[in-house]
């Protein structure tokens, strides 16, 4: 049995990892939507969803019973092969992007070193783009076989606007290489580590490499491309609804609707995630590394919660006020009081707490975004990726390279 | 049978179904499809070669950039189904033996050659990013540099195309 283990510990791990990661990456895709509606409505002064369990905290699950209940028609001119294909394509190049990217460091478990992550490819951040490349044909397969015009155009524009912002996405990441000098995201994260400088050693500020430089440019460029490429407010013109009804995705109900949401909500996440790797120092803590008492802060946020939690539990009379909430309080200050009392537990999850906090961050900036920018015009887009967005993120590898070779000690 | 082995034959027989499909598709963009599914499993070969840049160069930029327009040009233009033409008689004729012909030679030249294929592949060499870039840019500029300069005048000649029109 021990032989056995040891033998194939490589693959157990790995399908245990990826059970673990879809599973919490499908959670968080439903829980997204909650957020997104809970903030929007907060945004234009509403409540958002409420009436499902508490909170609104159930509506996920209400959504996800209706898709899968719901009727799947099929338009009769569609194309039967790319009409099936394309929702598959888009959740499963989603889903597969999260494969490479580091949560925290390597660590051990029961004797056996494993990486953080599912798979730890030296060119991972190669693999993400050749996804990103890919994923365009998941929404302008989907336009062009439900054979429907409000489709159809849905589609070009997407494959328009994917193809011109991929040049500025791949582009602004250039000078984040040149500063590692190397395609592994573990290996980038690990190059914006310092012993005493904390965040200001994230590429996004960039001090205290000999030879670093700011990034600030180049996220930016990132960033904004990268919504691009999300189709996201204010870039969503591949389903502007009240142009196109609702674009590639019109024809598409049920399961396969929600592929294509869960599609996208995913490539959020992962797109934060980049971000977060790329140029805020993935799983690493803002504070020096010398400053031991801040290992305790996640300990403390969940103590605080649980105690808001039990102190507006006081103002409730139903049930569910008076038992569930001061319940839920109570949990989350145990769990916080564990990790406190368990150092080794506490140092485990330091990296995935850091990595997580930053990336909801991003997924909040992205709905914070959609509840107050208007959509570009079509002409806007195209000329704001070419014109502008592209030629910046050039002149920030030349000035990125120039400052290098500058510093560089000769 | 080695695992790589059972792997190599899988993204071959992936790549020559492909390749069939492409030309027996009726449909363009179902041909365009086919090349897709080409694509990726030659960027599969060559992981399995150890050349893990090449195999996700390729998806980038074949599998991603060139099919996306490729794609791109035939949803723009809806293009339709292909008339089923006769073949020519020629084609008919000559086509099958002469395909067999080429691939029997090819076949031979390698059994004949008396040694095995030269191979990256082996345990844990992976071409390094670095030696293909030294390669390219130091040993290769010239040649390099001359291709790019005549992607340039053909995206040149696109755009007088063009302009031609107006």
């Amino acid at each position: 049995m021990t032989a056995f283990l040891t033998q194939y510990a490589f693959l157990i791990a790995a399908i245990i990892k990826i059970a673990i990661l879809v599973f919490m990456v499908l959670t968080v895709d439903a829980y997204l939507t909650w957020l997104e509606r809970k903030v929007i409505a907060h945004i234009q002064a509403r409540w958002g969803p409420r009436r499902v369990g508490p909170f609104g905290l159930l509506q996920p699950l209400a959504d996800g019973l209706k898709f899968i209940l719901k009727e799947d028609p099929m338009p009769t001119s569609a194309d039967r092969t790319a009409y099936f294909l394309a929702p598959f394509i888009t959740l499963m190049l989603a889903l597969t992007s999260l494969a490479v990217i580091p949560f925290g460091p390597d660590f051990t478990i029961f004797g056996y070193t494993t990486n953080f992550g599912i798979a730890d490819v030296n060119i991972s951040i190669l693999v993400l783009f050749a996804i990103t490349a890919l994923s365009v044909y998941g929404v302008a397969l989907a336009g062009w076989a439900s054979n429907n015009k409000y489709s159809l155009l849905g589609g070009l524009r997407s494959s328009a606007q994917m193809i011109s912002y991929e040049l500025a996405l791949t582009l602004s990441v250039v000078g984040v290489l040149l500063i590692a000098g190397d395609f592994s995201l573990k290996g980038i994260v690990l190059q914006q580590q310092t012993a005493t400088l904390g965040f200001l050693s994230w590429n996004i500020i960039g001090v205290g490499h000999g030879y670093g430089f700011t990034q600030i440019v180049g996220f930016t460029c990132f960033f904004i491309a990268a919504i691009a490429e999300t189709n996201r407010v204010p870039f969503d013109l591949p389903e502007a609804e009240s142009e196109l009804v609702a674009g590639f995705h019109t024809e598409y109900a049920s399961m396969k609707f929600a592929m294509f949401f869960i599609g996208e909500y995913t490539a959020m996440i992962s797109v934060s995630a980049l971000a977060t790797i790329l140029f805020f120092g993935g799983w690493l803590s803002p504070f020096p590394s010398t400053w031991g008492f801040t290992e305790y802060l996640p300990t403390l946020l969940l103590a605080l919660l649980g105690a808001y939690a039990i102190y507006i539990s006081i103002g409730y009379e139903t049930t569910f006020g008076r038992i569930l909430i001061p319940g839920v309080g109570s949990a989350l200050i145990v769990v916080g009081l564990v990790l406190a009392l368990i150092p080794d537990l506490n140092h485990f999850i330091q990296g995935p707490f850091w990595f997580v906090a930053k990336v909801f961050v991003f997924l909040f900036f992205y709905i914070w975004m959609r509840g107050t920018l208007p959509r570009f015009r079509y002409d806007q887009l195209m000329a704001f990726g070419w014109k502008f967005l592209l030629p910046v993120s050039i002149a920030n590898v030349v000035v990125t390279s120039a400052v290098m070779l500058w510093r560089m000690p000769r | 049978m080695s695992a790589e082995l059972i792997i190599f034959f899988v993204l071959a027989a992936l790549a020559v179904l492909g390749a069939l499909s492409l030309i027996l598709q009726r449909h363009p963009i179902h041909s365009a499809l086919s090349l897709i599914v080409v694509m990726v499993a030659l960027a599969g070969l060559y992981l399995l070669q150890g050349s893990e840049f090449v195999a996700a160069v390729q998806i980038i930029v074949y599998g991603g950039a060139i099919m996306v327009l490729f794609i791109f040009v035939i949803m723009l233009l809806n293009a339709g189904e292909e008339e089923h033409t006769n073949f020519s008689k020629l084609a008919n004729i000559a086509g099958i033996p002469l395909a067999v012909a080429v691939a029997g030679f090819i076949a031979a030249a390698i059994l004949h050659s008396g040694q095995p294929l030269p191979s990256t592949a082996g345990e844990g060499t992976l071409t390094s990013t670095k030696a293909l870039s030294m390669m390219l840019f130091r040993d290769f500029v010239y040649p390099f540099e001359l291709t790019s300069f005549l992607i340039l005048v053909a995206i040149l000649g696109a755009i007088v195309l063009a302009q031609r029109e107006r």
